[in-house]
């Protein structure tokens, strides 16, 4: 029972970390970013040609992809995302838009990664040593990982909720029409939610591409589960993302272990779509 | 054009399409086959979506249960009888479907419907391995690509008739209010909610049946073949590249679509994926309301 | 670890020589396109290039397509009868992963193209797709990558297919036979914990090795399917541990192989028998693991004492830049040089072809006399092991080009 909840935190640490990032965009910036999990490929496959190219350790990566991937998401917004917010007459012509153009730059990253890696599996190990946590024995890539996301998610509340800078961007979220009556820079604060965006599916792919083998073209299961712990904790609700993502590592651990692991995916979407129906804004959404 | 001009000139065109394998190599019957199935798919989709602005990506869960309806019923019952259960399974799947979610709304819907289209995959695939033990199907049916074209080609016709009554119907009335302002709507005594399921139904019964017709094309049958996902995107993009408002929008999308994905396969076969997504970009940025407004639009300008 | 330094180094100078490559492809297309009509024979394929079956494409069936055509063109082109040589010119597309694009690609080639030969796409499910449009078209069906143990019955219905990796009942048959001599030796005992993806693969091996193991008398103990999007594998590596197996089978696809063996290495778990599917057999599976992969089986395997198989293996390495997988891959090249030697004996003749590889004997990678038994090739090695940094093919007690299984498994390190 015990090892059941170890493993399933571990495992939804992950999911709530490749959440994080997609929640501020979509939440924050209003971008519904389909090309989410291709970013999180080519961190992967970033990784995995300075640690196997240049024998640079994976943490090393992170402090050189992170931020890169902050980087060229504001490169991104400014070229691509800020003329479609400036025309979009309401937020539902925005989000159409938003993702019919993400579903282009999600084949714009995937065939760019083909044509420099090819299609086929990739994986290296790093970090691939047992720790035990209270009797069960787990990798140490995995603990990171589920330890990065607490403390990201940790970091990202504090700032939200206890700094200005923070109160601004839950201003843009809430209310992105009446937000610059009050003098808030919205296209900033915007932009810098997209960056931030960028960066954390930056820092999950490092961490991911410790022990998952990733394809160039396997980007969409990382941004379809990602949506899904999005959607379930409530847009832009960071804790939201995190108790979701925890939540559907144990769902599926138990499933796993006490019924059929065939049926892991199978509950995920059973609970998801009861939740939805009872919960239409999330667990942590506001109506 | 008055009508019975408009139905002369498409039942002509009509049998020119029919009449054309008979003239073409394999080959070019094989683009019309995918190219209609796609027209076919793409209008039924625009049925529903279009007016209520319900953006759906269940479109491969339905495709996927009519072809795996072929592949488990072909060798039990008559081709005819196959797709009458194929198009019975689609409709009761809608209805329960359709009941149970469609009080969701904008992104919620979208995942909702892609969720959906999941779960149907893993259950198939769980309920194949554990209860039937078979996971591979085989679909030995004598149909050539010619036959399931003229299959497809009469359901297309179909649904294109459908979507032209409905338009000029009450229910088409009703429907562009919904799509204006659903609270308005109800209030104006419509049924919001029962218009919306019938026409869930509608659509996701000829959905399914597009599935079970050209599932005989592919001879073996498994869920991550019929349960493909980009069945269901390219439907959407073809849709609102068109304009998922219009009677003709969605084949106006889907033709020229389809004739450039099957040109970029050709001529550019390593990069076809970042040509197709330069495309995408550019198409949001020039066209956003589709192919059919933006032809209005340059016409209008044209005009003093 | 040297070896997976190697493979490295292979795979960085990959991405380097990629470019020259494509330019000289490039090159070679278009000396084809001036010379005249006729002067070349024509080559057509369409393989995933993106889409999930990529990864599989990109491993076992491009590569050797791309070796061949270099080396037959190497050599001044394609012998004829009468002692001529044609240049190959390959016209490629790519089949997105779809079953519908397949289909319609391969009407293209045949119809609109009108090549020469077709060479079939990766996968059971793709071979099948096709399978009708190249009987109806008359093209010998060089079905490379496709495990079905409904061969016979396919060519008797499709009498120019061809079929080159065998079922899976001959697959499980080899290990259980395996699985019997250890227990009988004291090695094991007679419980056996399976997994298999929810899919093609997976399910029909299972559905093979249920009968099989029971019959041989094994208890299957545990017995789960797993989605094919599964990436956490510790709550069944714990459950399989349970359930008091000697006996780890898993039939996996290649993601999950690589999660199963780290994760196994994590968790200690480590039975007397532990057989992994798809991915095992990878050259660079060993990096993957991060260390001693000694003992682990697999479906494939390589004589490392085998000339031919070795010359092969290192002209894949120089051409392509990286090694060949150790169980398809040679199985297909076979195939192509089959294809060589049947044009240089009948000629053009599609049929002729056709009857010439159900009927002939030939000098492949696999050895000088290579024949196929009613359109199938049987002398497939049916399941490996890694020893001593190779994966070998093994049988029970060795001989015939095979090595004797050692077992138990060593520990992890």
């Amino acid at each position: 029972m015990l090892e059941h909840v170890v493993n399933g935190l571990v495992l939804g640490g992950t999911y709530a970390l490749v959440a994080m990032g997609l929640t501020i965009q979509y939440g924050i910036a209003r971008i519904m970013n389909l090309s989410f999990g291709d970013t999180i490929i080519a961190a992967c496959f970033a990784t995995w040609l300075m640690f196997t190219g240049l024998a640079l350790s994976p943490i090393l990566a992170l402090v050189v992809l992170v931020p890169a991937g902050y980087a060229l998401s504001l490169v991104v917004y400014r070229f691509i995302m800020k003329p479609l917010v400036d025309r979009a007459p309401d937020e539902g012509a925005l989000e159409v838009d938003s993702i019919l153009v993400t579903f282009g730059l999600l084949f714009v990253i995937q065939g760019v990664l083909l044509t420099l890696f090819g299609g086929g599996y990739t994986s290296y190990s790093y970090l691939n040593s047992p720790v035990n946590v209270l009797g069960t024995t787990v990798a140490a890539n995995r603990l990171l990982a589920l330890a990065l996301s607490l403390a990201i998610g940790a970091a990202l509340v504090v700032v939200l909720f206890r700094t200005r800078w923070g109160m601004t961007l839950r201003a843009v979220a809430l209310a992105p029409q009446s937000a610059p009556l009050y003098g808030i820079d919205t296209n900033r604060a915007a932009r810098t939610a997209f960056a931030i965006g960028g960066a954390l599916a930056c820092t999950g792919g490092v961490v991911l591409s410790m022990f998952q083998t990733f394809t160039a073209t396997g980007g969409v299961v990382f941004t379809m589960k990602a949506l899904i712990v999005v959607i379930l904790g409530g847009k832009g609700s960071v804790p939201g993302a995190i108790v979701a993502g925890l939540l559907l590592g144990l769902v599926e651990t138990f499933v796993a272990a006490y019924i059929d692991p065939g049926l892991t995916l199978a509950a995920v979407y059973t609970v998801f779509l009861a939740l939805l129906l009872v919960r239409p804004n999330g667990l942590f959404g506001k109506a | 054009m008055k009508t019975p001009l408009a139905f002369a000139l498409a039942a002509v065109v009509l049998a020119a399409l029919a009449a054309a394998p008979l003239f073409i190599p394999d080959y070019w019957t094989g683009v019309l086959l995918g190219m209609t199935g796609y027209v076919a798919l793409a209008t039924a989709w625009a049925l529903f979506s279009g007016p209520t602005r319900y953006v759906s990506l269940a479109t491969v869960a339905f495709f996927g249960v009519g072809a795996y309806t072929v592949a488990v019923l072909n060798e039990v019952l008559p081709y005819p009888l196959v797709l009458l259960c194929a198009g019975g399974i689609g409709a009761a799947m809608a209805l329960v479907v359709g009941l149970s979610t469609l009080r969701l709304a904008g992104v919620y819907f979208v995942i909702f419907t892609f969720g959906l289209a999941e779960l149907v995959r893993q259950t198939v695939s769980w309920w194949e391995v554990n209860v039937t033990y078979t996971m591979g199907r085989y679909v030995f049916l004598p149909f050539e690509g010619r036959h399931i074209y003229w299959q497809l080609l009469a359901l297309a016709a179909v649904t294109l008739l459908i979507s032209w009554a409905i338009g000029r119907s009450r229910l088409g009335l009703a429907l562009k209010a919904i799509g204006d302002d659903e609270t308005v709507a109800a209030h104006a005594g419509i049924n919001v909610t029962r218009i919306k399921l019938m026409l869930f139904v509608i659509s996701a019964t000829l959905i399914t049946l597009v599935g079970a017709i050209q599932a005989p094309r592919w001879t073996y049958i498994e869920p991550s073949i019929v349960f493909n996902p980009t069945v269901s995107f390219m439907t959407l993009i073809m849709a609102l590249l068109g304009g998922a408002m219009r009677l003709w929008g969605p084949l106006v999308g889907a033709v020229p679509l389809f004739l450039l994905f099957e040109w970029l396969s050709v001529s550019f076969p390593d990069h076809f994926s970042i040509i197709l997504g330069l495309l995408f970009i550019l198409i949001v940025f020039v066209m956003p309301q589709g192919v059919l407004a933006k032809l209005e639009d340059l016409r209008g300008r044209g005009k003093p | 670890m040297t070896s997976f330094i190697a493979e490295t180094a292979g795979a960085v100078r990959r991405l380097m020589t990629r470019g020259a490559a494509a330019a000289l492809l490039a090159s070679v297309a278009s000396t084809a396109a001036l010379a005249q009509d006729g002067d070349t024979v024509k080559i057509g394929y369409a393989v995933s290039k993106s889409g999930p079956n990529a990864g599989g494409s990109d491993m076992t069936v491009t590569p050797n397509y791309q070796l061949w055509v270099e080396e037959v063109n190497a050599a001044g082109g394609l012998k004829l009868p009468d002692g001529s040589q044609k240049m190959i010119e390959v016209i490629e597309y790519d089949d997105r992963s779809s079953a519908e694009e397949v289909v319609r690609a391969v009407e293209r080639l045949a119809t609109q193209d009108e090549v020469d030969f077709i060479l079939p796409p990766w996968g059971t499910g793709f071979n099948l797709a096709v399978a009708p449009l190249m009987a109806k078209f008359g093209y010998p069906h060089l079905a490379g990558a496709a495990v079905t143990d409904k061969a016979p019955d396919f060519v008797e219905r499709w009498d120019t297919s061809f079929w080159f990796m065998g079922g899976s009942v001959d697959y499980v048959d080899a290990l259980t036979e395996i699985l019997v001599a250890q227990r009988e030796a004291g090695t094991i005992n007679d419980q056996i914990a399976m997994v298999s993806v929810a899919d093609g693969f997976g399910i029909d091996l299972v559905k093979a090795a249920r009968p099989a193991f029971e019959a041989a008398g094994f208890e299957v103990s545990y017995d789960k399917t797993f989605p094919p999007e599964t990436s956490d594998f510790a709550t069944i590596l714990g459950e399989a541990g349970n359930a008091g197996a000697d006996t780890f089978v898993a039939f996996s696809y290649p993601p999950h192989t690589f999660a199963l063996t780290k994760q196994a290495k994590v968790a200690g778990f480590n039975p007397p028998v532990f057989y992994l599917g798809v991915g095992a057999a990878f050259p660079v599976y060993p990096g993957i693991a991060g260390g001693s992969v000694e003992g682990v089986m697999s479906l494939g395997g390589i004589d490392p004492n085998n000339e031919l198989t070795m010359a092969y293996r290192s002209k894949h390495e120089e051409v392509v830049g990286r090694a060949p997988d150790l169980w398809g891959s040679i199985l297909v090249y076979a195939s192509l040089q089959m294809l060589a030697q049947s044009i240089e004996r009948v000629g053009l003749d599609k049929a002729a072809v056709a009857n010439e590889l159900s009927t002939g004997s030939f000098s492949t990678v696999l050895g000088e006399e290579t024949r196929l038994e009613n359109n199938q090739l049987r002398a497939i090695n049916w399941i490996g092991q890694w020893q001593d940094g190779n994966f070998v093919a093994v049988s029970a007690d060795g001989g015939e080009g095979k090595a004797a299984v050692k077992l138990p498994k060593p520990g992890w390190e």
